[in-house]
């Protein structure tokens, strides 16, 4: 009954699998080691960050507080899912022209918390943008540029949504 | 990070049994405190109890005079409830000011309060507002509950169900975040009830607990020019790198004024 493997299914950026896991593999661990989604960074491995954050079920999540079992059954969505070269969602597209990042370390997390903010409010003001970001940390830029970036990826969200 | 048996009950009885048949088991619910703490060794579990497919651990309902919301309730959906939002908007608000977007998208109402972290904000709310901790076993009464530093009243193996929260007249809700974990270094609940004035302190104590000092000012006048002359007793307060305990003394009274302030401009 009690198995320290489980297996378990799910979509990541919409391609699904079926895996079996141990089940102290953190969601972070599977998304990094098992499928080579290296885009989720580990900043603190202990819930502080945000580096590591996605979306499950449509909403972000620091993968370094889940264990990959706790997600059977469930839609992940990985800073690999929404965009890339020749093709960057807004939200990347206002980070590169605000220049709102240094190092990248943070960017993923930040982005992926972003898009989730954006899409669930309206008219996000400076003030909403860096209480929405409380959960992201980032040692480089001062966080100006990317509260620019996520008004301005706010305006492009909006204007592709019209 | 050690191994471990994980094991997802659907059923509070099964929870409890596999609870019984484990070395050293710990129930999982939001794992926004225990997973950290797995991380950094200070929980090693033989087994893991996944309590997120018990599905009488999840709703709320609201009926004439109060409100009951499942244990598994994460803080987002408590702060986004239309339910919760109409009957007690303060606890709404506390909902949605816990710690980050992330940690309340995954953190649940029972595994807050079952951890009883003298910084959390639940516990505020929970005493100001007389809640009754339903578990699989028994009903606890809010001040029965919180008993000391990370201590409850809860049993070896006692699983939180559902907290039923009395409506009361009006409630606010404030408290000073630590800037860095957005845990309360004071919060403060004052709640107003046909038969009295309730007030429920966070953050400044080893746990939770009334404040019959401000409770009895405010019954005699509820306006914040009463709580001005209220002592406030700190001698087992915290003190730590962030307050020393004259300084969260005067925090509660503060918290405590500008909720009271609330409560006439919400
Ligand atoms: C960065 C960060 C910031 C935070 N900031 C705040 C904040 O500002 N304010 C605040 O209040 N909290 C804060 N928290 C804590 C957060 O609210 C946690 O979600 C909460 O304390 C624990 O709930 P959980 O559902 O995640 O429980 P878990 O981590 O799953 O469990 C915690 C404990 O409770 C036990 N347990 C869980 N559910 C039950 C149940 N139904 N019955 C019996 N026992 C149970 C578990 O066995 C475990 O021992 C923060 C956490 C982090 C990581
Ligand atoms: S790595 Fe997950 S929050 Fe830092
Ligand atoms: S750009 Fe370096 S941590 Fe944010």
């Amino acid at each position: 009954m009690a198995a320290l493997n489980k297996h378990i299914h799910l979509r990541v950026n919409g391609v699904s699998h079926a895996l079996e896991v141990p089940a102290n593999m953190l969601l972070v661990e599977l998304l990094r080691q098992r499928l080579r989604l290296t885009g989720t960074h580990v900043g603190c491995d202990t819930c502080q960050c945000g580096a590591c954050t996605v979306h499950l079920d449509g909403r972000a999540v620091k993968s370094c507080a889940l264990f990959a079992v706790q997600a059977d059954g469930c839609r992940v969505c990985t800073i690999e899912g929404i965009g890339g070269p020749g093709g960057l969602h807004p939200m990347q597209e206002a980070f590169r022209d605000c220049h709102a990042l240094q190092c990248g370390f943070c960017t993923p997390g930040m982005i992926m918390r972003a898009i989730d903010l954006v899409e669930r409010s309206d008219g996000l003001d400076e003030q909403a943008v860096r209480e929405g970001l409380e959960g992201n940390l980032c040692r480089c830029t001062g966080y100006h540029n990317i509260i620019k970036a996520v008004l301005q990826g706010q305006e492009a969200m909006e204007a592709d949504d019209d | 990070m050690q191994p471990f048996n994980y094991l997802k009950p659907s059923t509070l009885t099964e929870a409890a049994a596999l609870h019984r048949q484990a070395d050293e088991p710990v129930y999982l619910s939001g794992g926004q405190t225990l997973i950290p703490a797995m991380q950094q060794r200070l929980s090693a579990p033989s087994d893991l109890i996944d309590l997120s497919g018990i599905a009488e651990l999840s709703g709320i309902q609201a009926a004439d005079g109060a409100i009951r919301i499942g244990a598994f309730t994460r803080h987002a959906q408590v702060a986004e409830s239309a339910a919760v939002r109409s009957a007690i908007p303060a606890l709404a608000r506390l909902a949605g000011r816990i710690g980050d977007a992330q940690v309340r998208n995954l953190g649940t109402l029972g595994g807050s309060l079952a951890n009883n972290d003298p910084a959390a904000d639940y516990p505020a709310a929970v005493l100001a507002l007389g809640a009754t901790v339903h578990t699989d076993q028994r009903a606890i009464a809010a001040e029965d509950f919180f008993q000391a530093f990370f201590e409850t009243a809860l049993d070896h193996g006692e699983v939180i169900r559902a907290l039923e929260f009395p409506r009361p007249r009006r409630a606010a809700y404030r408290k000073f975040p630590n800037p860095a974990s957005r845990y309360a270094v004071v919060g403060v609940m004052v709640a107003e009830f046909d038969d009295g004035v309730r007030v429920g302190v966070t953050g400044a104590g080893p746990c939770a607990f009334r404040a019959h000092g401000l409770e009895e000012a405010l019954n005699a006048s509820l306006s914040p020019d009463a709580l001005d002359r209220v002592e406030i007793p700190h001698e087992d307060f915290n003190r730590d790198l962030y307050a020393s305990a004259e300084y969260r003394a005067q925090l509660v009274k503060v918290m405590a004024m500008r909720a009271v302030r609330d409560l006439f401009d919400p």
